[in-house]
């Protein structure tokens, strides 16, 4: 039995051995910047990261190499890519990288999915040097956080930020008479329904909006029915779910049922995902949530037709995180070419201060963090175009109210 | 037998010395490496101090671990760092005791479902409260410690944990819980007070759990209750024992270190097939290797020299 064990660990080791030096063999006959990311395969992140980060991360790859790589000086070099799964696990997310910075000696890492993670791993991108480009993580902390790790950027924004800007878009509603002001409001029992409904309520309130119904409930909640019949008994004129992927499918359906059609019907993460309209095809329109794109820029649609052609079955983007996450990655490439040399304190510093060409428009960062976001997306017309902020370029007029739930 | 203890004693000593220089490598993938096989050594080896002698199965570690997490995560910026962990310690036997009071009644499978159950319950409570009172769920844990600073107290209490469990098996308790893990009738019959027995062991076991908590916690700046209250670690220690031999102090080590270092070269060099690859080895080590390989160690002990089978009891 030993003989057997020892055998096989000999085996696996030395095929392992085998494998390892070949990459490497490879590695040098080329020259090539080395970029490594751990990022969530299996876990409870999956289904976030599956969406908007491994698809992006795999498109710019590919786009890049395809062009001839990276331009370093007067020639370009390839992207070599070494990647990990962080099985969801911070702990494993820390380690992980620091696999990637000592073992592999990667030029450059990009980032976990998600806010937890993104900030598991501040601390050791920060001691290393290591540029962090945080494109799918949403904390109250980002400007605090940049300050502290000055190689760290917060592309998706805070989340009193998001709350605040549905709170705008509310008053501005209710001032052209399009709404009254009776909300109601309901929160999933995690981060970022806590997050976002304690900062909307204050919100609400100071904007004399009259909170009828506001309760959160628990991660895997199965039965929303009973908070719909609860809410459509109200009888208000905005509905506001800070809800995730899972939930924000069971409360639009639930309604639909139910036949529960407020004026404003916002949901939360997930609202943006083609799955959602894949599932409510045209009672997808006049529905809130939060994110959203310029739909209407040239720069958008190109990115969606490459990222539909390179996705595995044609899979289209979300509306929310993903160009951002895509423009990271641009502006990634855009900082290393003007410092022309593989200096990541240069590259860092070249973030701080550059302006860049993204999908999502001309990006400067003001303390690490972009100046405008995306906060609020209705789907018309089978796209989930940004309408608030509505000072951002390309923002539409929201459909108000939203029209009545259609049979399927 | 006393020249060889103190042989030995010596030996762990200067393993420990030599350990404590890992830091001064200054690669911290290796240091990132040491921290997580002190980590496991250390809860596998509290989680045998209990579950081997008295066979109790428990899948709680994740609990006290993730007590000793949150503690840090709502004390860590307040208080200076001893206290937090002092407090942290009393917490997690504080819950011990009352949980071992109510529940080492429990035997067998109702034991395992409900040191399980303790985990979610924990999370669950601590979800509620952070939703309905404190209103701020994900905590943030800025303090002034450092990687090495981790290694070094999960080292102290590697060596506290070995010495603790050395003077556990030497003491009267040790001698009961034995008795009570080959028949809990008989103990009783002895006139052994089985309760006190068992729930001292756990609360014990359980104080370790909650401190590596406690260090491990500023390892990740970010704390919320699914990244505190994993249940992963619980299954991993429960494995890791069992690999090693739960039956034995040194047992959970021959367990912890390799299947550590396996975890971290399939994860590194199978990252996409991890889980499979991971599944069929602990079919193997269930098959091949029931009394783990400190069993195994006795039995090739046993036959080489024949003398092994009073020790094995001893």
């Amino acid at each position: 039995m030993t003989t057997f064990l020892t055998r096989r660990t000999a085996l696996l080791v030395a095929a392992t051995c085998a494998a390892t030096l070949g990459l490497a063999a490879v590695a040098q006959a080329q020259t090539s910047i080395k970029i490594g990311y751990a990022i969530s395969r299996t876990g409870p992140n999956t289904g976030g990261a599956a969406v908007t980060t491994i698809p992006n991360y795999e498109l710019w790859v590919k786009e890049v190499n395809a062009a001839g790589g990276i331009k370093l000086g007067d020639k370009r070099v390839p992207i070599e890519v070494v990647q990990y799964d962080d099985r969801s696990n911070a702990e494993e997310a820390v380690r992980a990288l620091e696999r990637l910075i000592n073992q592999d000696k990667v030029d450059f890492i990009l980032p976990p999915w998600g806010t937890g993670l993104n900030l598991a791993v501040g601390p050791t991108l920060n001691r290393e040097g290591y540029p962090h480009l945080a494109a799918t993580a949403v904390t109250d902390r980002a400007p605090e956080l940049a300050k502290r790790w000055p190689n760290s950027f917060w592309m998706l924004g805070t989340s009193a930020d998001a709350a605040k800007t549905l709170v705008e878009l509310l008053n501005k509603l209710r001032d052209e008479k399009k709404i009254g002001d009776t909300v109601a409001m309901v929160s999933i029992a995690d981060g970022f329904g806590i997050d976002l409904s304690s900062a909307a309520r204050p919100a609400l309130t100071n904007a004399k909006f009259k909170l009828a119904y506001d309760k959160s409930y628990p991660i895997g909640t199965q039965d929303l029915a009973p908070i719909i019949n609860d809410v459509k008994a109200l009888n208000p004129d905005v509905f506001i779910a800070f809800s995730y992927p899972p939930d924000t499918l069971a409360l639009t359906e639930q309604s639909r049922i139910a036949g529960f059609n407020p004026k404003v019907f916002y949901t939360g993460v997930g609202t943006a995902f083609p799955l959602y309209r894949g599932k409510f095809g045209k009672n997808t329109e006049g529905v809130m949530g939060i994110g959203g794109w310029s739909g209407d820029s040239p720069a958008i649609k190109d990115y969606l037709a490459r990222h539909k052609a390179s996705a595995a079955n044609g899979a289209e983007p979300d509306r929310w995180a993903s160009a951002v996450t895509y423009a990271s990655l641009q502006m990634l490439q855009q900082a290393i070419e003007r410092v022309g040399k593989i200096d990541r304190a240069a590259v860092i510093k070249d973030l701080q201060t550059g302006s860049f060409d993204t999908v999502i428009g001309k990006v400067k960062l003001e303390n690490n963090m972009p100046t405008r976001y995306w906060w609020v997306g209705q789907w018309q017309d089978g796209e989930f175009y940004g309408i608030a902020p509505a000072g951002n370029e390309g923002a539409r007029k929201a459909i108000v109210p939203k029209p009545a739930w259609v049979a399927p | 037998m006393n020249a060889r203890a103190a042989g030995l004693g010596v030996l762990a000593l200067a393993a420990l010395v030599l350990l404590a220089f890992v830091p001064r490598l200054g690669n911290a993938y290796y240091l990132a490496l040491a921290i997580s096989l002190l980590q496991y050594t250390v809860l596998a080896t509290a989680w045998g101090m209990f579950s081997g002698p008295t066979r109790y199965v428990s899948l709680a570690t994740t609990a006290f671990f993730g007590i000793g997490a949150y503690t840090v995560a709502v004390l860590g910026e307040i208080l200076p760092w001893p206290l937090v962990l002092l407090i942290a310690a009393a917490l997690g036997a504080f819950v011990a005791a009352i949980v071992g009071l109510s529940t080492l009644r429990l035997s067998g499978v109702y034991f395992v479902i409900f040191t399980f159950g303790l985990t979610e319950l924990i999370r669950q409570l601590v979800v509620w409260f952070e939703v309905n009172k404190s209103r701020v769920l994900g905590r943030y844990v800025f303090v002034d410690i450092t990687q090495a600073d981790i290694y070094w107290q999960l080292l102290a209490l590697t060596a506290a944990v070995f010495l603790l469990g050395w003077l556990i098996a030497r003491s009267r308790l040790g001698f009961a819980l034995r008795v009570i893990g080959e028949d809990e009738t008989v103990a009783k019959h002895c006139g052994i007070n089985t309760t006190f027995a068992k729930v001292a062991l756990f609360t014990i076991s359980a104080t370790v759990m909650t401190l590596v908590g406690a260090i491990m916690a500023p390892r990740w700046t970010y704390i919320e209750p699914s990244i505190a209250f994993n249940s992963m670690i619980s299954f991993q220690v429960l494995i890791m024992a069992l690999l090693g031999g739960a039956h034995r102090l040194w047992g959970p080590v021959l367990g912890a270190v390799p299947l550590t270092l396996l975890f971290e070269l399939l994860s590194a060099r199978f990252p996409n097939t991890f889980t499979i690859i991971l599944g069929c080895i602990f079919l193997l080590i269930v098959y091949m290797l029931p009394r783990g390989v400190a069993g195994l160690f006795e039995k090739l002990s046993a036959t080489a020299g024949g003398k092994a089978t009073g020790r094995v009891a001893a």
